[in-house]
């Protein structure tokens, strides 16, 4: 059981450092993809795809076996981080995109009638609004990153997965273990749902989205 | 180190065969994916008492992670005395992961459909079967049909998952191949290629279909 407690330790981190890169990187990517010129539009769009059209394991694998051979060492921490971190971020960034689009045609036109330059209005008035309709997608997203972080037991990383298989094999109690760490898993996601939930009533507070004027 | 073209054709043949295998993975999954979340979704529309006992199972698939649920089939199951292969085991995991997944679908698609539907099906005297089967399933169906093609890009991603408990899909193939020659670069980057080549050529045939359904 304090096995499983280290294990969890791992997972949340991973998890909590993974969510802050993902996030960071679709509001790049988004934007990019968004309001910069051609090439660096490709840029974002090729890395969207790559992160969504390739699976998150071999992502993690070319991080932690392929990297090395072009004499980039990373530790398999760092590689978790970043592989799991960059594949939700590829998702994440087509839920911002999606959610900046949503927002109404009528405040853009309205910045512009302030004489607002681009990025006031993104930041001011844009953003704001977008980000109330991108909550519970990223709740969504998040609960993945939860789930995916159990990959990286496959590349030696003692998480929560990682400790299950040890325990598993050192004291065969198999039934016990897997069905604790399936509730430990449980637990994690539902604590991301609900503060996701927290987040998504305080954001919604004093705007009107969804109702027509 | 640079990449190897006389190695890449070396192991080309090798890693084709495994990615047959990590294909009928993926046929044999969505099938039971498909046909478990019908079942989970009609279950929860005909019985609402026995719809809280799908939803309870539906969001504790849905909320813990594929491989433990791949681990849970393949160790916990033959303590029970029901001993599955990997290659079974493992599929039979990804299925029913991909079914609570799905369930959800066809509900959104079931009740997608007009109450009134259903009471013009009653006026007309048929059976909830019949009604179901000629009324609801058909206009349900459109809607449907996109969003299980998504699940079916998600399913073949995660089979490399299955290289966990030593299937020989491309993942775990790759994997031999880097421990054996000690060349990981040509090989687990052709898995990723040929992932991602899949992966946009079936987004694409799921834009045609849905395009060609909202057409008719």
């Amino acid at each position: 059981m304090p096995g499983l407690f280290e294990g969890a330790v791992l997972t949340v981190e991973i998890t909590l450092l993974g969510a802050v890169l993902a996030v960071f990187m679709a509001l790049i990517a988004a934007l990019a993809k968004l309001y910069s010129p051609l090439p660096i539009r490709w840029l974002s769009t090729t890395y969207i795809e790559i992160f969504r059209g390739t699976s998150a394991l071999v992502q993690l694998f070319w991080l932690y076996f392929v990297l090395p051979q072009f004499g980039v060492f990373l530790d398999a921490f760092l590689v978790a981080v970043l592989a799991l971190g960059l594949n939700i971020g590829a998702y994440g960034a087509e839920v911002v995109r999606g959610a900046i689009l949503s927002v109404a045609r009528g405040q853009w036109e309205a910045s512009i009638a302030l004489n607002m330059s681009k990025a006031q209005m993104l930041r001011r008035i844009i953003l704001p609004q977008a980000f109330t309709a991108m909550i519970p997608p990223w709740g969504n997203l998040f609960i993945e990153l939860v789930k995916s972080t159990s990959l990286v037991s496959l590349i030696t990383l003692a998480d929560l997965t990682f400790k299950a298989q040890q325990m598993n094999q050192t004291t065969l109690k198999t039934v016990p273990v897997f069905t604790l760490v399936l509730l430990i898993y449980l637990a994690i996601s539902l604590t991301v749902t609900i503060a996701m939930r927290l987040l998504e009533q305080r954001a919604s507070k004093g705007l009107t989205r969804g109702r027509v004027a | 180190m640079m990449w190897d073209w006389t190695f890449t054709f070396e192991i080309l043949p090798v890693l084709a065969r495994a990615a047959i295998m990590t294909i009928e993975a993926t046929a044999l999954g969505f099938a039971i994916a498909a046909t478990l979340g019908l079942v989970l979704a009609s279950i929860r529309l005909a019985f609402p008492a026995a719809g809280v006992v799908v939803t309870v199972l539906v969001e504790l698939i849905r909320s813990t992670p594929l491989l433990i649920q791949i681990f849970f089939l393949y160790f916990v199951l033959p303590k029970a005395g029901i001993v599955l292969d990997a290659f079974t085991a493992g599929v039979a995991a990804i299925g029913i992961h991909y079914a609570a997944y799905c369930s959800e679908v066809y509900r959104a698609g079931f009740e997608n459909v007009p109450r009134g539907q259903w009471e013009a099906s009653i006026a007309l005297n048929l059976s909830p079967w019949n009604t179901f089967k000629d009324i609801i399933l058909p206009q349900a169906l459109p809607p449907i049909v996109p969003a299980l093609g998504n699940y079916l890009i998600a399913l073949f991603k995660e089979t490399p998952l299955l290289s966990a408990i030593a299937v020989l899909e491309l993942m775990q193939t790759a994997k031999n191949i880097g421990s054996e020659t000690f060349r990981y670069t040509e090989p687990v980057t052709l898995v990723g290629v040929f992932f991602l080549v899949m992966s946009l050529v079936s987004a694409g045939m799921v834009r045609m279909l849905e395009s060609w359904l909202q057409r008719r």
